[in-house]
Parts: C-alpha cells; structure tokens; sequence
C-alpha cells in the first residue's frame, strides 16, 4: 500500500478549473518532486493536500485511510499527519522564532512544554540558527526565515512534509543554506514532496519526478528519464527549454 | 461683558466646581464604561460575523444588519430607542444604565467595523499558515490575528472613545446629570451663558486632550516595527 496516493484529484476556483484530475502515489522515505511551467497547479496540489484550496473531486488516501475534506474531523487529521512550508515563509510575525516553532506542538499536539522546546531547539540549531531563539521574523534574512519554517513544520513531526518552491524567494547566495537543510532531510529518510525550479537540485535529492502541465501530471518517473528521455512531448519541451540554461 | 466679570467670582465657588467636576467625571465615567464594552462585544461580532458555513447565514447577516442599521442611526435617537425599551421592561433602570446601554450599542457598530478592517489588514497567508498546522479561528485570531493587528485597530479606536466624549452630551436630553446637564442648570440659574458653557467648554477639551494624546503616543509606538522595538530594548538593557 503506498504512503499516500492522490486519485484523480480536482480543483477550482471560481470556475476555473486549475486541477483537472491529479493522480499520483509515493512510497514512505520517498521524496518525490513536482515540476511543471508556472500555473501549472503545483502548489494547488499542496494547498488541496492540507485543505487550505477547496477539493471538488477525486480521492487522497494516506495509508489507505481516505480524507474527507468535507469532514472537519478527517481534514484536521490530514494536517495532523502534514506539513507544509510555504514560498514566503508566513512565520507568525507576532512572535519570535522560538515560539514560531513550538507554539504547534504545545497548543495544538498539547505536547509539554519543556519537551517542546527542547526539541524546537534541536531542529532550530539542525537548521543553523541555534543563536536565533529570540529574534523575531522581521530580523532574519529570507534564507534564515525559511530555515525557520522548514523547522516550523518538523516540529510538527509530519509524516509527509510538503515544500512548495522553498528557494525561490531568496537571493541566489542564500539558496544553498536551505537546499542543505533539505538534502540531510532527505538522506534521513523524510517523505517529502517538493515542488521546486532547482532542476540540478531535483535530479539529485528526488526519488520520482512529476511533470505537471494546465492541472494534469503529463509524465512521470525517475529523475534521469524525464530529464534526459523524456516520452511526451510537452516535456520534452519544457526540460529541454529549462535544462539548457 | 461687565455682568460676565461680575459673575465671575460667584460663579466660580467651591460648590459650583464641586458639581461640574462631578458631572464632568460622570460623562468621562459613561462613555469610557460604554466604548469598552461595547469594545469587547464588537469582537465577539467580527467573529460571528465570520462565521464560515451556510448553516452561519443568519447570523452573519444579523451581524451585519446591526453595524449597518446602528452607524446610519443619530445617537439622540438610539438613546430615546434605549430609554423607551428599557423602561418597558425594566422599569427601575438608572438613566446612568440606560446611557451607558446607548453608547455601548452605538460603539458595537463603529468599533466593529474599526475591528473587521484592522483583521483584514493582517495577510491571509499569516491564517493560512496557522490553519495548515490545525489552528482554530478562535486560537488563530487570539495568537496570530489579533496582536498583528492592534497597531490598525487601537488607534481608531481611541479616536472614536475620544470624539464620544462629547457626544454623551446627547444623553442630557433624557436627564443625566453629565456636563452640558449641569450647564444648562447652571444657566437657567442665572449665570451667563457666556460663562458657563465656556467653562464647560474647557471642561470637555481638558477631558479628551491628554486622551487623544495618548492615543497618539500608542500609534506611534505600535506603528515601530516590532524588531526595532526589541532591538531597542535590547540596546538599552
Ligand atoms: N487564489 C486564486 N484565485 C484564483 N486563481 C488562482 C488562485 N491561486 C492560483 N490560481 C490559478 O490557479 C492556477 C494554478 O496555480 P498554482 O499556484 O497552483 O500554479 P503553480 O504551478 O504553483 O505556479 P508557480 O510555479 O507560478 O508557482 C493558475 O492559473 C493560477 O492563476
Ligand atoms: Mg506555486
């Protein structure tokens, strides 16, 4: 039984349909990578995942359990079980990074709070920001305040962690810190999906590559075959446009 | 003007001070009990009135019937409204109930929209955030929402209390014994017009001055970043 396994999965807003049926599945320990052209529905993927855009049809199953996203009970036990990291980071500016990252764990998974901390304190020095603690976001860099999200969302202890172009707002010089930070997650055994633009990145951390296009995955499979043989033409294109560069 | 100068030391005894004071404290007293809570109970209609749902309709649309019937209102009006309901039903209510009853219903509606705009200033993506790691509305509104979005929130706010300060002068029109009251007593007295009601005048510049200062001073200092605001702090210690 896969980990989890998305089934024709649909989206809208307004009318517009952005999901046009999304099936894919991946393995626990996997970390599997969504690519595709800007507008694509990447990020629609995970946002639906979490619940935070409307799902309008079709089916995720994490260990086989369905979630039902019309059932407050079944959508709280899929956040429960995921975690998302967001392209802007959106760490709670009201409060300083210690509290970023455990305020989760102690007020909603009711975890104590020495336990909580201490562990915040793990995954905040994991990430290199160990002297950070009392800061507040406003007095990091993007690439700290995004190390500081990807500890936010461990802190959790999801079972899949979701990465949505997590690189992408930083300056070029800043983007390294938080590929490693990603790489040693990967190396121990983190589900992961990632929706990235670092295709040299991809090629080295991904187990599966998904190549999405107009809300539908067009191809998917290993790393090298879709980027140095792939079968569709549409990605044949796409790749051959982005790997060029 | 000779009859205002003559006045002037009969008018301004101890016992005719003793009365205004007392009066001007009654107004200060009436319409900061009323904006406060009228305060409180305007977050708890921003909230319903946020209610997702179909089921919620209703009652989003009491919520927002009531902020905007009550803001198209006259004060005057909502206090004759009060005054008549409640001695239908509780005949032995003291005119400072029903006053401060007025200005709690009025300043539900003003603060409430004061409230919703300050919510709406705060980034979804800061909700969207709280909600992905299984937040609540209300836990996501008290520890993420809210303290974001004070420094839009108090500053209007206080402007609001502040300005209200004179309009509790309407609820001497049903008999409480507030300043302008106490003026027109004055007056009828004997005690020029002049006089009195640029006493009371001063009365009510001296009440809401150092208000609106201090409402001043919070914007200011909610307006500093917050990390600057610790890194000063920081720098000091
Ligand atoms: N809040 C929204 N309201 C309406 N349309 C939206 C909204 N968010 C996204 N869309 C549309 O949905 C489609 C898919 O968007 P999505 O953000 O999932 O793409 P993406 O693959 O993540 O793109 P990018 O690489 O630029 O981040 C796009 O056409 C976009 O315009
Ligand atoms: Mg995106």
């Amino acid at each position: 039984m896969p980990h989890l396994a998305v089934n024709d999965l649909r989206a809208k807003y307004g009318a517009l349909e952005v999901l046009k049926g999304v099936s894919f599945s991946m393995e626990k320990g996997q970390v599997v990578a969504l690519v595709g052209p800007s507008g694509s529905g990447k990020s629609t993927v995970l946002r639906t995942l979490v619940g935070l855009t409307p799902v309008s049809g079709g089916s995720v199953t994490i260990h086989g359990d369905e979630i039902r996203y019309s059932n407050a009970a079944s959508v709280r036990r899929a956040r429960d079980q995921m975690a998302i990291v967001f392209q802007q980071y959106n760490l709670f500016q009201n409060m300083r990074i210690i509290d970023n990252v455990t305020v989760a764990p102690t007020k909603i998974k009711k975890r104590p709070k020495a336990e909580a901390r201490a562990d915040a304190e793990r995954l905040l020095a994991m990430v290199g920001l160990a002297d950070k603690l009392n800061a507040f976001p406003d007095q990091l860099s993007g690439g700290q305040q995004q190390r500081v999200a990807i500890a936010r969302a461990l802190a959790l202890h999801p079972e899949i962690l979701l990465l949505d172009e997590v690189t992408s707002a930083l300056d070029p010089e800043l983007v390294n810190e938080v590929l490693d930070t990603i790489r040693r997650l990967a190396t121990e055994g983190m589900t992961m999906i990632l929706v990235s633009h670092e295709m040299a990145f991809v090629r080295e951390v991904a187990d599966k590559v998904i190549f999405m296009d107009s809300g539908a995955v067009v191809e998917e499979g290993l790393p090298e075959q879709l980027f140095d043989a792939p079968k569709t033409d549409r990605a044949r294109e796409f790749f051959g446009k982005i790997l060029r560069h | 003007m000779e009859r205002i100068l003559e006045q002037i030391p009969r008018f301004f005894t101890a016992d005719n001070m003793a009365l205004l004071l007392q009066s001007a404290g009654l107004t200060l007293a009436m319409t900061l009990t009323g904006c406060l809570i009228g305060f409180g109970l305007a977050f708890i209609l921003v909230f319903l009135r946020q209610t997702p749902g179909l089921w919620a309709l209703p009652l989003r649309v009491v919520c927002i019937t009531y902020v905007e019937v009550f803001r198209r209102i006259p004060f005057i009006v909502v206090i004759y409204l009060v005054l008549f309901f409640i001695q239908t039903v509780a005949s032995d209510a003291s005119l400072f109930t029903i006053a401060v009853i007025s200005i709690c219903i009025y300043a539900i509606a003003y603060t409430a929209d004061i409230i919703r705009g300050g919510l709406e200033s705060v980034p979804v993506t800061q909700t969207e955030a709280a909600r992905a790691m299984n937040f609540g509305r209300l836990r996501t509104l008290v520890t993420v929402t809210l303290p974001q979005a004070w420094p839009v929130i108090l500053p209007p706010a206080i402007a609001f209390a502040v300005s209200f300060i004179k309009d509790t002068a309407l609820v001497s029109q049903i008999g409480v014994f507030e300043l302008t009251f106490r003026g027109k007593e004055l007056n009828n007295q004997g005690y020029s017009g002049i006089l009195v009601f640029g006493t009371i005048a001063m009365c009510y510049f001296l009440m809401s001055f150092p208000l609106s200062m201090l409402g001043q001073y919070l914007e200011k200092r909610l307006a500093t970043p917050r990390g600057e605001r610790s890194a000063r702090k920081i720098r000091r210690a």
